[in-house]
């Protein structure tokens, strides 16, 4: 009870106070130091990388600060796991949910502190307990639904609720909305301002400058391991808080040239695919593009685009349906051939697809050109010409740090996806397949990068797009496409549609419902 | 720059780590370990006759340990080279007794590309299976392994079976033996060496120098990538696989060409596994397998002698065994380090 009334009085329910955090080789944290007040909504952001996944893990007790302080509600603690972080009211969502597939929503909330009757776990109440918090905070979920079979804003829902269940008056949201529609992101900051007038503390990680702007007091900026700003929302703006993140004066919205399509250069044909469980996750899209546009397929992650992207860049095999490149049928051809004829792709899987880690940056800026001149002399690579263009290459797209010999590997993500960017665009595309090409980059990397988008643009490249940003869709389209389930929901311009629109075709609404008014 | 230091430093530490522990069995077993060691040393290095015996047994290694490196670097594990050896081998021996009538010139590389062509055919077999069908390469060329031992005690005991005693084929003809480098009482040293070596520096320009080297690392780095590229993953693997059954060929065809000159039942004898342990040891790098192969052929021979002060020549069993460990233990640690990081 001592406890509930130092909670109510005191003004910060968190205080960290000079913390410093190590890993090898970097610095994490560097005395950051941030005071939170008891029931705000208070945001953490920051480019990838700055510490604040870091920073939340030693509240939660998952990490132990090199030096310096943490006080909740004003007292002094020292967390050695995150049940003594618990134990004094706070709860976290990661970025990666931990819950348990296989069990339902009630059973993973309750898991661990399970109520039980005699000596059995005692469903019933668990059932009752978990509705009640439930209805409480409008944390819509279907309490006896197994987790796998949840959308994934459901999941979220549901970790909010374990948190809850544990008594949590602290709440840590890590990224909550990379993995949530525009709706869902919407339904989300409900639910937070349900649990804020009910005296939460929620701190909220993001990299959305729109997000935090809409729904936090107060901002705290992370740059390299260090806070940068401390602002009040309301007093702020996005430029403001990009220029904290970055370090220097950011483009948010880029100018583009008026649209100018030229003749059709790329076309997709009532394609079928299947993924690996055979299973078809593409399912009759058909679409065209032209040179001097750029095309967005917009769409939550996991509606088929990877398979999509894989079966037009020749890397899945076609199950039904012909894709059509400068008039030739090029359906399941080779990436080879489909090289030479003069695609190329950005991969939304740098790791996987993009970049040979062990490869130096000169090996890698070659891959796909490699047995052609200049690079290539005969059965030999010539060196001398590849180690020169490359410098050329990094030079152009700012690729740091300038070494030709540093591995694809040990680079940063912004400098890969450079290298990766750089490598694509220089082999002269008629047509590029552009995938997530900012996932996971910071505002000035991604701001670079969609000005290389624009620019081949203007130079008469046809540019399909595919990303789970929105707003990258919109600020780089000249078209829009909707993914759901393999199938494409509508078409519409960016100029002439909204988010709430887009969203609900990604939600899976047909555009023709949406605007047929059937909702 | 660090990184050459790392793969230079990983091995010779666990040489010296297993030279230590070596040298504490010694101990146990109520010897003195330095005048073990002294006379292992003498029996690999101290005269010319042994240096000759350390060099002929190395030559073989080397070979095989290219093959099974260049398979690592190709991201395939080519534990088949004592087949790939035995069949080029036998293939070579199959023909070369009827060569007489060739010049040398002719006959000797004539005889080395069919054991060459022999090996490879046969561990492409593997690669094919694995390219089209996806079947492991380690379960298929274990089993044309065992098919290579049947064939040859077939053909050594039925067609090509000749003289008395222990199974053998006809002596290949003069004209397709290798020359004689060196002689030192019975001790011949034939130009298998010199061939190994050149095996070597082929490994190298190939992996370093040409689109095909840049196509085979890409593979083995990263499958997905390469595709991606453009670069065929089927190809190139039936391509690795087909270059390392020509080394192991190779080995082969040198045994047979400038050591025994007609095939024996046992010709492989284990030298296509030691190929694995050398590989690993040399770190893939061509030049790394030349000293591991000499340092376990120098173990071997020296071996015989430290026989002779009443230590066990299996000593060295043990040293080699524990090299291996450590350097795959390092191998282990940075694996494991490595995917930590990624996590992160
Ligand atoms: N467990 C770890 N081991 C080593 N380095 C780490 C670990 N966790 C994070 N880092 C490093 O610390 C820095 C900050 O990471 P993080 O806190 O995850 O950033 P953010 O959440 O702001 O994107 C990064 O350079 C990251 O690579
Ligand atoms: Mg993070």
């Amino acid at each position: 009870m001592n406890e509930t009334a130092s909670q109510v009085r005191h003004e910060y329910a968190v205080e960290m106070l000079e913390i410093t955090k190590k890993f090898p080789g970097v610095l994490a944290n560097d005395r950051v130091t941030i005071r939170i007040k008891n029931g705000e909504i208070h945001a953490i952001v920051g480019e990838n990388g700055a510490g604040k996944s870091t920073l939340m893990n030693q509240l939660y007790g998952l990490y132990h600060p090199d030096s310096g302080e943490i006080k909740i509600f004003g007292e002094k603690k020292t967390f050695v796991g995150p049940r003594d972080a618990i134990k004094a009211g706070i709860g976290m969502v990661h970025q990666h949910f931990m819950l348990v597939n296989t069990l339902t929503a009630t059973e993973n909330v309750v898991l661990g502190n399970e109520p039980v009757k005699g000596l059995n776990f005692d469903l019933k109440h668990s059932r009752q307990v978990v509705k009640e918090l439930s209805e409480r905070y409008g944390l819509y979920i279907d309490i006896d639904a197994k987790i796998e079979d949840m959308p994934v804003g459901m999941q979220q829902r549901v970790e909010i609720i374990k948190t809850l269940y544990r008594g949590a008056q602290i709440i840590i949201l890590d990224e909550p909305t990379a993995v949530l529609t525009p709706q869902e992101v919407e339904e989300l900051f409900v639910i937070m301002r349900n649990l804020q007038k009910d005296g939460k503390t929620i701190l909220f990680i993001s990299h959305k400058l729109n997000e935090v702007m809409e729904i936090s007091e107060k901002i705290t900026v992370m740059r390299g391991g260090k806070v940068t700003a401390e602002l009040i929302t309301k007093d702020t703006n996005e430029r403001e808080i990009a220029r904290a993140m970055v370090g220097r004066d950011v483009v948010l919205k880029l100018d583009k040239a008026p649209h100018k399509p030229k003749d059709v250069v790329f076309e997709v044909k009532d394609l079928q695919v299947r993924d690996n469980r055979r299973l078809e996750v593409v399912n009759g899209v058909s679409l065209t593009v032209r040179r001097g546009e750029v095309v967005g397929i917009a769409g939550v992650a996991g509606n088929g685009q990877t398979e999509f992207i894989e079966a037009i860049t020749g890397l899945r095999k076609v199950e039904r349906g012909h894709i059509i490149f400068q008039g030739k049928d090029v359906t399941s051809a080779h990436p080879r051939l489909l090289r030479e004829m003069g695609m190329t792709h950005i991969a939304e899987d740098r790791f996987k697809y993009a970049l040979i880690k062990p490869f130096p940056a000169y090996y890698n800026v070659l891959l796909g050109r490699h047995y052609k001149p200049p690079f290539a002399k005969g059965a030999f690579l010539d060196h001398k010409e590849i180690k020169r263009y490359t410098a050329e290459l990094m030079e152009e797209f700012d690729v740091r740090p300038r070494i030709i010999e540093h591995l694809g590997g040990n680079f940063s993500g912004g400098n890969q996806q450079k290298l990766v960017v750089g490598r694509e665009i220089k082999a002269n595309p008629k047509f590029m397949v552009v995938a997530q090409p900012t996932r996971g980059l910071d505002v000035g990397a991604i701001e670079f990068i969609h000005r290389q988008v624009l620019r081949m643009r203007e130079q008469d490249v046809g540019i399909l797009l595919i990303s789970m940003e929105l707003e990258e869709i919109f600020s780089l389209s000249d078209r829009i496409l909707v993914m759901y389930e393999g199938k494409i929901m509508g078409e519409v311009r960016p100029e002439e549609t909204t988010i709430e629109e887009v969203g609900l075709m990604m939600a899976g609404k047909k555009l023709e419902e949406i605007r047929g008014g059937k909702l | 720059m660090k990184k050459m230091f790392q793969s230079i430093a990983v091995p010779v530490i666990a040489v010296v780590i297993a030279l230590v522990i070596s040298a504490l069995v010694i101990l146990a077993i109520g010897k003195n370990p330095i005048e073990a060691y002294g006379s292992l040393i003498h029996g690999a290095f101290g005269n010319q006759q042994a240096i000759i015996d350390t060099l002929i047994k190395s030559t073989p290694l080397i070979l095989t340990g290219l093959a099974v490196g260049f398979g690592f670097r190709a991201g395939v594990f080519n534990i088949g080279a004592e087949g790939q050896m035995g069949i080029g081998a036998l293939a070579a021996a199959t023909f070369a007794s009827n060569f007489g009538g060739l010049p040398p010139a002719i006959a000797i590389p004539l005889t080395m590309l069919i054991g060459m062509v022999a090996g490879a055919g046969w561990a492409a077999i593997a690669g094919f299976l694995k390219a089209k069908t996806g079947a492991h390469e380690v379960v298929t060329t274990i089993m044309l392994n065992s098919i290579t031992t049947y064939i040859a005690s077939f053909m050594v005991t039925g067609p090509l079976a000749t003289g008395y005693g222990s199974p053998k084929s006809p002596e290949i003809s003069t004209s397709a033996q290798l020359p004689i480098l060196m002689r030192v009482g019975a001790m011949e040293l034939s130009s298998g060496i010199v061939i190994a070596i050149l095996a070597a520096v082929f490994m190298y320009v190939f992996l370093n120098k040409t689109t095909s080297g840049y196509e085979i690392k890409a593979v083995g780095f990263n499958p997905y990538a390469a595709e991606y590229g453009g670069i065929s993953v089927s190809k190139n693997v039936i391509l690795a696989m087909a270059i390392s059954g020509a080394l192991a060929g190779l080995a082969g065809v040198t045994e047979l060409m400038g050591v025994h000159h007609r095939f024996l039942g046992e010709l492989a004898g284990g030298k296509g596994f030691d190929g694995i342990s050398i590989a690993l040891i040399g770190q893939n790098n061509p030049i790394g397998i030349i000293f591991a192969a000499i340092l376990i052929g120098a173990l071997r021979t020296g071996s015989n002698e430290m026989q002779f002060m009443g230590v066990s020549k299996y000593i060295v069993m043990i040293t080699q065994a524990i090299v291996i460990f450590l350097v795959a233990a390092d191998r282990i640690v940075r694996a494991i380090y490595a995917r930590k990081k990624v996590e992160a």
